[in-house]
């Protein structure tokens, strides 16, 4: 299989803010394929002289819904591509992706659970495909997600995570850093060992991890996973770290 | 399909057009001061003490260096433009290290060696063509802008091989095998070029 990955036309069917700093774009495809929950796709976009910039963005959609994918995308405070794609992109705007690209840091039904998912922020994108992927294919794995935000207003995909959770055999666990609501009895500190020892206990020595967030957060739960317990080969990290602008 | 297609309202942000820095940067890349780490997996951490880097393969005698004597051998600083798959690049960057020449002086080639698999603790491998290591273009390197190599950075070792796409430059690199024969590495066996030269933009298979 040696196909080039060829660019296409998106075309912005629909956008719906997560946050106040995170849009999800939902991109029409012309040679749409199914991707592995993951997975992400590489923007272009090219300006009248000819300059172009290029970033990558984990689909945040379930490779279920044909035809279509969900970028999630973070506002970034100096961000030549996030910044343009939160400002100025509207309903109806195309432009060039390519895609999917990468082949480690994917879940889906043919690697099974149990399946441990740490998010640092707008790291929950990629894991959230898989998320939407086990629902969709009606998989009933074990699931845990522990998920690090600085404030409940930045939880992203907060509703449908609490529907998701409803179902069989997922947890979402929260750790709220810097601000909490009112009555919180959830974690409020960086995720540690202890953190870590709680949230993946009950999934067995068998879970496979996925961690994906700044580099400090990676760093740190990966290194606790393996202290409690986890072989360093059922770790997997992807980062989403200031390389973002 | 159009080669390029305009984006409504994109005007970009960059470098200014003929200036020294918009030369330096490859197709499709974006400069970054910052040095952002990727890597598949938990930072490995082996002891100094059993710490060891060999060159075997397609080599008369396979040689193995402990860390004493690796740091024994000639160094040099290199000051090096790197370029991530992921799209970031950053200039000037210092390094010291070993020149992949100095340590194939250690060995006798046989000359079926074209090319090269970088193992590293953890598991990662990379394929390197044998010539583009040679000729002062790769090192090993275990300095920094002047400091230990830090290990989510790569260290006590990583393989520099600046004209090509970061992922070839192995962090917690153990050893070079010399080969008759090309054998995609880890992410070149998951969807990314075998080469990897940003120049050519060879970022995925089939680039």
């Amino acid at each position: 299989m040696k196909r080039p990955l060829e660019w296409q036309i998106a075309t912005v069917r629909a956008i719906r803010p997560e946050t106040p700093e995170v849009k999800t774009l939902t991109l029409s495809l012309p040679d749409w394929t199914a991707h592995r929950p993951g997975q992400h796709y590489d923007v272009r976009l090219t300006a009248a002289d000819g300059y172009s910039a290029q970033r990558s963005y984990s689909v945040a959609s379930e490779p279920e819904r044909k035809g279509e994918i969900d970028l999630t995308v973070e506002r970034i405070a100096d961000g030549e591509v996030s910044r343009f794609l939160d400002d100025t992109v509207a309903v109806g705007d195309r432009f060039e992706v390519r895609g999917p690209i990468g082949g480690y840091f994917v879940w889906d039904r043919s690697i099974g659970g149990p399946l441990l998912l740490v998010a640092g922020g707008s790291g929950v994108v990629p894991l959230m495909a898989m998320l939407r992927h086990r629902a969709a294919a009606g998989l009933k794995d074990l699931a845990r997600l522990l998920y690090s935000a600085r404030s409940p207003e930045q939880i992203i995909y907060g509703d449908e995570l609490e529907a998701l959770a409803r179902k069989d055999g997922l947890t979402v666990t929260y750790t709220l850093t810097r601000s909490q609501p009112t009555g919180w009895k959830g974690y409020t500190r960086r995720i540690d060992d202890a953190m870590l020892k709680e949230v993946s206990g009950p999934l067995g020595p068998d879970a496979l991890a996925y961690i994906c967030g700044p580099t400090a957060l990676v760093e740190a739960a990966a290194d606790g996973l393996e202290r409690v317990g986890l072989p360093a080969e059922r770790i997997r990290t992807e980062r989403f770290g200031p390389s973002g602008p | 399909m159009p080669d390029r297609f305009v984006t409504r309202g994109f005007v970009g942000r960059r470098e200014p057009a003929g200036s020294a820095e918009a030369s330096r940067i490859p197709p499709g890349q974006h400069l970054v001061k910052d040095f952002p780490v990727l890597s598949a997996g938990p930072t490995p951490r082996t002891p100094l003490a059993s710490w060891s880097f060999k060159i075997e393969g397609l080599v008369k005698e396979a040689v193995s260096w402990g860390w004493d004597d690796f740091q024994k051998l000639p160094a040099q600083d290199f000051v090096k433009d790197i370029s991530c798959v992921t799209k970031w690049t950053k200039l000037d960057t210092h390094w010291r290290g070993v020149s992949v020449d100095t340590l194939l002086e250690h060995v006798e080639l046989d000359r079926r060696g074209a090319f090269v698999t970088a193992f590293s603790d953890g598991g990662y491998t990379t394929n390197v063509p044998l010539p583009d290591l040679l000729g002062g273009q790769a090192f090993v390197a275990y300095e920094y802008e002047g400091k230990p190599l830090a290990p989510e950075h790569g260290g006590p070792v990583r393989l520099v091989v600046p004209h090509l796409y970061f992922w070839k430059s192995a962090k917690w690199v153990r050893g070079l095998r010399v080969m008759e024969r090309d054998e995609a590495g880890f992410w070149e066996s998951l969807g990314y070029n075998n080469h990897g030269d940003p120049w050519k933009e060879e970022r995925y298979t089939g680039d």
